[in-house]
C-alpha cells in the first residue's frame, strides 16, 4: 500500500530530475522532434481522409465520411477497370528489376574482385560510378532523346538491322525494358560498392587454406568469395521485395506518355495523377494507403522468410 | 604478360583476359551515353540531324548550343534557386541531423527511447502523397522555396549515419568537457562534430546531391517559374514540344534542328560540375556506404 502511494510521486519525481539533469539535450531534439511531428505526424494522420469524401472548404477532419462504412474509396478502385492494370505494371517493373538490376552489382563486384589486372580493375569502378552522379531528370532526358526516331537507339538498331521506329517512347512493349535498362546503368556500379566492401573483409588465409587444399580459382569464388557476401545479397534482397508495390512516380513521370500508360502507369504514377491532376484527394489517398499496406506485409513476410532460410534478417 | 608466357601459365590468363574484356564493355556502356551528349552539344545541327550510326565525334563543330545555353535566363535563373535551397537546406540539415544524432548517443537520457522509436516508425510508415501534400500546403508553404527545404530538412538514414560515427567516440571525451564545466553544445561543436569530420563530410555530401537532384517537390509546389531550381527547369525543357525551349532558339533559321544539340548542352553544362568532382569525393561517399551497411 504505502510503496503505490509512493510510486506516483516518485514517477514525478524522477521526471523532474531527468529534465533539470538533461534540459539542454532536450532543447537540442526539440527541433528535431518538431520536423518529426508536422512532416511525418500530421500528414500520417492525414490519411484519414482515404476513408471520407475530403472537401477542401471543409477541411480534413470536418469532411463527410465516404459511403460503404467509409471504404467508398477502396471499393471505386478496386471495382475500377485499370485496378488490374496498375496493379500489374507495378508488379511486373519490381519483378525485372529483381531478376535483372538486383544481379548485376553482385556480378560486377564479383568481377572486379576476380580480375587479376588491376588497372582496369580501378578505372572500371570509377566509371561505373559516375552514371550515379547524374541526376535523374538528366538521365531521363538523354534517354528521351536516345529514343527519338533520330537517335542513338534507332542509330545502333540499324547497324543490328532491326527496323527503325518513331519513337520508342511511343511503344508500350518497350517501356519496361528501358526503364530496367536504364536503372542497371545508373545503379549497378554504385550498387557494387557495399558487395566489394563485404568481399574486402575476407580473411585471406582462408584463401591460402583453400589453395593448399587444390581449390582451384573457381572453387574459391563459390565457396569462400559467394559465400562471404551471401548475407548481404539476402539483406539487400529482403529490401528490394520489401520495395515490390514502390515503384517510385519519379522516373516514371520523367520518362511516360499517354501512348504508353497500357505498360508504363503504375500504382504511384496513377495516385499522382488522381490526386494532384484530377484532384480527387480522397481517392487518390485510399490508393497510396492500400499501397502501403500490401507494401508492409511484404516487408514483413520477406523478413519472415528470410530468417528462417538463413540467420539474416531486418529486425 | 611474356613473363608467363614463357612460364608456361598462360592459360590461367584466359578468363583474366576475358573478364577485362567483359569489364571493358561495361566501362564503354557507362561511359559511351554521356560522351554522346558531349558530341551532339558541340556538334552542327543540320548535320547531326543528318548524321546515322555510331558517333564517335561531334557531327561538324559549332558551339551555338552552348551560346544559346550559357545566354539562357532560365539556366541562370536555375541555377541560382539550387544554390539558394541548397544553402539554406544545407544549413538546417547540418544542425538537425547533428543534434539529433547527438541527442541519440547521450546515455541516462529518459526520453531516448520514445524519440527513437518515434523517429523509427516514420522509416516505416509515412502519409503518401496526397496527405503531405495537403500538409505542407496547409502550413502555407505552397508557392514557397520554403516547400523544398523545410519537408526535406532531415533524413532519418543521414542521422542514423552520423550516429554510428558518433557513437565510436569515447565517453571520457565528453565526461572531461563537462568536468571543465561545458556543456552539450561544447562537447557537440568542439569534440563530436571536429572528431566526425568523415561523417560529416559525407552527410554533407549525401544531402548537397539529395537537393540538386530534387525536381518533384518543386514541380507540385511552385507555381512561378522563376522560383524553379535547376533541375525542374530542364525538366520543362526536356518535355515534348517545350515552349520553354522554343522560346530561346525560335529566333534561329533552323530552330527545329537546333532542339537536340540545346538540350544536350544544357545536360552538359548542368552535369559537368558535379561529374568533374566526383572522383575526388568518391572516398568520402564510399565512406558512407560502408558505414551504412556495417549499421544495417
Amino acid at each position: 500500500m504505502k510503496e503505490k502511494n509512493l510510486q506516483p510521486k516518485n514517477r514525478k519525481y524522477i521526471l523532474a530530475k531527468d529534465f533539470r539533469r538533461n534540459k539542454v539535450l532536450y532543447l537540442m531534439v526539440l527541433p528535431v522532434v518538431a520536423f518529426y511531428i508536422l512532416f511525418s505526424y500530421v500528414p500520417m494522420s492525414g490519411i484519414i481522409i482515404a476513408f471520407k469524401d475530403y472537401k477542401p472548404m471543409l477541411g480534413m477532419w470536418k469532411s463527410p465520411w465516404a459511403d460503404s462504412w467509409g471504404f467508398g474509396n477502396f471499393l471505386e478502385f478496386f471495382s475500377n477497370p485499370f485496378f488490374g492494370r496498375i496493379l500489374k505494371n507495378t508488379l511486373l517493373i519490381s519483378l525485372y528489376s529483381i531478376i535483372f538490376s538486383f544481379p548485376a552489382p553482385v556480378m560486377l563486384a564479383l568481377l572486379l574482385n576476380e580480375v587479376r589486372l588491376k588497372k582496369c580493375r580501378r578505372v572500371v569502378q570509377t566509371v561505373s560510378y559516375m552514371p550515379h552522379f547524374i541526376s535523374l531528370v538528366v538521365v531521363c532526358g538523354m534517354v528521351r532523346q536516345f529514343c527519338l526516331s533520330d537517335g542513338l537507339f534507332n542509330n545502333l538498331f540499324q547497324l543490328l538491322g532491326v527496323d527503325s521506329v518513331n519513337s520508342w517512347l511511343q511503344i508500350p512493349g518497350a517501356f519496361r525494358t528501358i526503364y530496367v535498362g536504364t536503372d542497371i546503368w545508373q545503379s549497378m556500379g554504385w550498387n557494387s560498392i557495399i558487395y566489394l566492401a563485404a568481399i574486402a573483409g575476407v580473411d585471406h588465409q582462408l584463401y591460402e587454406a583453400a589453395e593448399i587444399d587444390g581449390a582451384g580459382r573457381w572453387k574459391k569464388l563459390l565457396h569462400i568469395t559467394f559465400p562471404t557476401i551471401r548475407p548481404t545479397i539476402i539483406l539487400l534482397l529482403i529490401m528490394q521485395v520489401g520495395k515490390t508495390m514502390n515503384v517510385g512516380y519519379e522516373k516514371i513521370l520523367l520518362l511516360y506518355n499517354s501512348t504508353i500508360y497500357e505498360t508504363a502507369d503504375v500504382i504511384s504514377t496513377y495516385t499522382y495523377r488522381k490526386g494532384l491532376l484530377d484532384f480527387d484527394y480522397s481517392y487518390s489517398t485510399a490508393v497510396n494507403l492500400f499501397n502501403s499496406v500490401i507494401n508492409f506485409a511484404l516487408v514483413i513476410i520477406a523478413n519472415k522468410i528470410s530468417s528462417k532460410v538463413s540467420e539474416t534478417s531486418l529486425f | 604478360m611474356n613473363k608467363y608466357l614463357k612460364n608456361k601459365k598462360w592459360v590461367s590468363w584466359i578468363p583474366d583476359v576475358i573478364m577485362a574484356a567483359i569489364l571493358l564493355g561495361i566501362g564503354i556502356i557507362m561511359v559511351y551515353p554521356v560522351l554522346y551528349e558531349v558530341f551532339v552539344s558541340f556538334s552542327d545541327s543540320v548535320q547531326f540531324v543528318r548524321q546515322r550510326g555510331i558517333m564517335v565525334r561531334p557531327a561538324g563543330f559549332s558551339t551555338l548550343a552552348y551560346e544559346i545555353v550559357l545566354n539562357a535566363k532560365p539556366i541562370w535563373t536555375g541555377f541560382r534557386n539550387t544554390i539558394l535551397v541548397e544553402v539554406i537546406g544545407l544549413v538546417f540539415n547540418l544542425t538537425l541531423t547533428s543534434f539529433g544524432a547527438y541527442f541519440l548517443t547521450r546515455k541516462n537520457v529518459l526520453w531516448k527511447k520514445p524519440v527513437n522509436i518515434l523517429i523509427i516508425i516514420t522509416m516505416y510508415f509515412s502519409g503518401g502523397l496526397i496527405p503531405t501534400y495537403l500538409t505542407v500546403t496547409g502550413y502555407g508553404l505552397g508557392n514557397s522555396i520554403w516547400a523544398l527545404i523545410l519537408p526535406a530538412a532531415m533524413s532519418t538514414y543521414n542521422m542514423i549515419l552520423l550516429r554510428s560515427y558518433f557513437s565510436t567516440i569515447p565517453d571520457s571525451l565528453a565526461e572531461s568537457v563537462m568536468m571543465d564545466g561545458g556543456g552539450h553544445f561544447t562537447i557537440l561543436f568542439k569534440i563530436f562534430i571536429p572528431l566526425a569530420k568523415p561523417g560529416m563530410m559525407v552527410m554533407l555530401l549525401y544531402y548537397a546531391v539529395s537537393h540538386w537532384n530534387s525536381w518533384f517537390s518543386a514541380f507540385i509546389y511552385l507555381r512561378d517559374v522563376d522560383k524553379a531550381p535547376l533541375q525542374l527547369v530542364l525538366k520543362n525543357m526536356f518535355a515534348e514540344e517545350s515552349t520553354e525551349l522554343l522560346k530561346l532558339i525560335n529566333k534561329f533559321d533552323n530552330f527545329d534542328s537546333l532542339q537536340e544539340t540545346v538540350r544536350a548542352a544544357m545536360m552538359v553544362v548542368s552535369t559537368l560540375p558535379i561529374v568533374c568532382l566526383y572522383p575526388f569525393l568518391q572516398k568520402y561517399f564510399e565512406g558512407g556506404i560502408m558505414i551504412g551497411s556495417l549499421k544495417e
